[in-house]
């Protein structure tokens, strides 16, 4: 492994489809940090996933200098705190990271729960209901933007911060969402202009642009997904 | 310095988190106790997404989720009492256990809200989640120590809760859940915890606590008996 610019051995155990593996990778291309990306079997769990992270046996895990870190947005605070020459994730006030590591906890506790239960739905009703949560959560979201982001591009600012890797590394998974389900408008030019606007922004981004997987991948991806979970849930 | 006002409730674990790190910081601060059945317009103000307790109002500014809260006041108040270590590395796998606390520690709660099977499947979940910390979180500390060495952390905070909180819902609800024999780092780490400088002298009492739990629990089960009917 070649020295990598005194940045000692990176490793991110994960999977392309993940949007929980995409922030550190996102993280790391802020930082300009290269790794070797190990990616694990769909289905299957690899010994070194399985040694690195005993508790939770989950992607992602950053490997650093073997020394594994687990949970993604924990490890983006950890890359940003160790490459603390790059770029920036987090804000510098106090106030400003609470907030920041609030919307972050909020996208995984009450928002992403939601995606799962539209798209792994066994009744209509379920599904509706599901739905009807995820646009609650993207007007209180849209409403978040506008304030945090101050008539900037992103929550961060001028740059990616991390609400904005947060929940911009759900976006493939929300455009695909958006299609499973005939056309349901979670991005909504009307009821949420900007986040709209702070979607394509970050989608192009360098450091995001490679790191988010195209609509027609995630929808063909979750077809597998949703058939696993549906067939785990008939034989509990 | 900017006023510091804490909204919570009596006997909150989460509000006694907040409450211990102010403590050991030796911060100044108001308490305002909130009512929960009639909501606050400050906390409504201060916590529109979740209307819930504790919330830390610094400067005007409000900050919610006790976890969040004890980063700021680290952040925010960084010269005395360090509540994190100081490498990366060291703070990342603090987070990992404060995040566990904070996804794993809710079905301890069910135990004294229930009866019966529901009980026996809240009391499972909690022996199994802490094994896990008996072997890989409280397996790590050296004898006499805590999560933050000499001195009590931000994790040592997340999961103080467990030692007098569970014993006050042990006691009310008939069940033993943490056998010293079966734990014995965990429970070793908690009568430390429970003597420790500054908490000791900030912990609810015991018996305050175990007649709150009791009355809790009665109106909780009277609740659910009286919705089956």
């Amino acid at each position: 492994m070649a020295n990598n610019n005194n940045n000692g051995d990176v490793k991110l155990i994960g999977a392309w489809p993940s949007p929980f593996v995409m922030r550190p990778r996102i993280a790391l291309n802020i930082k300009s940090v290269e790794y070797e990306f190990l990616q694990e079997q769909f289905g299957s769990k690899s010994d070194l996933l399985l040694k690195s992270n005993p508790v939770h046996k989950k992607i992602p895990v950053l490997l650093h200098n073997d020394k594994p870190i687990c949970e993604s947005n924990i490890i983006v605070e950890y890359i940003d705190e160790v490459w603390s020459a790059g770029p920036s994730i987090l804000p510098s006030d106090a106030h400003d990271r609470a907030v920041a590591r609030f919307w972050a906890a909020y996208v995984d506790e009450k928002w992403f729960p939601n995606v799962r239960g539209a798209a792994a739905a066994s009744s209509e009703e379920a599904k509706n209901a599901a739905v009807d949560q995820l646009k609650e959560g993207m007007a209180l979201l849209e409403g978040a933007y506008v304030e945090i982001s101050k008539g900037k591009d992103f929550f961060g600012g001028e740059k990616i911060g991390f609400i904005d890797i947060a929940f911009g590394s759900m976006l493939a998974w929300l455009r695909a969402l958006q299609v499973m389900l005939g056309g349901v408008k979670l991005l909504d030019e009307e009821k949420t202009p900007g986040l709209c606007k702070w979607a394509a922004k970050f989608s192009a981004d360098p450091a995001v642009k490679d790191v988010l997987p195209e609509t027609e991948k995630i929808i063909e991806f979750a077809k597998l997904l949703v058939a696993k979970i549906k067939a785990a849930a008939a034989s509990s | 310095m900017a006023d510091v006002k804490l909204l919570g409730t009596w006997p909150s674990p989460f509000s006694y988190r907040v409450i211990l790190a102010l403590k050991l910081k030796g911060i100044d601060y108001e308490y305002i106790e909130q009512d929960l059945s009639n909501k606050s317009p400050l906390l409504l103000q201060s916590n529109p997404v979740y209307k819930k307790i504790p919330v830390l109002i610094h400067g005007g500014n409000p900050i919610s989720e006790s976890m969040t809260i004890l980063q700021y006041i680290d952040e925010s108040w960084p010269e005395t009492h360090p509540l994190l270590p100081a490498d990366p590395y060291g703070r990342a796998v603090a987070r990992f256990w404060i995040k566990f606390a904070e996804e794993k520690l809710s079905s301890a709660s069910m135990i004294f809200r229930t009866s019966g099977e529901e009980q026996g499947k809240a009391v499972r979940e909690t022996v199994e989640v802490m094994e896990i910390l008996e072997e890989h979180a409280f397996g790590s500390l050296k004898e006499k120590g805590f999560f933050g060495g000499e001195k009590v952390n931000m994790v040592d905070l997340a999961y103080g809760v467990m030692g007098r909180w569970f014993d006050a819902i042990e006691e009310c609800s008939g069940v033993k859940v943490i056998d010293p024999l079966k734990f014995p780092l965990f429970c070793g780490w908690a009568e430390r915890f429970n003597e420790a400088p500054v908490i000791r002298d900030n912990l609810p009492g015991r018996k305050e606590l175990v007649d709150f739990y009791k009355r809790r629990r009665e109106m909780m089960l009277a609740a659910a008996a009286a919705a089956s009917n």
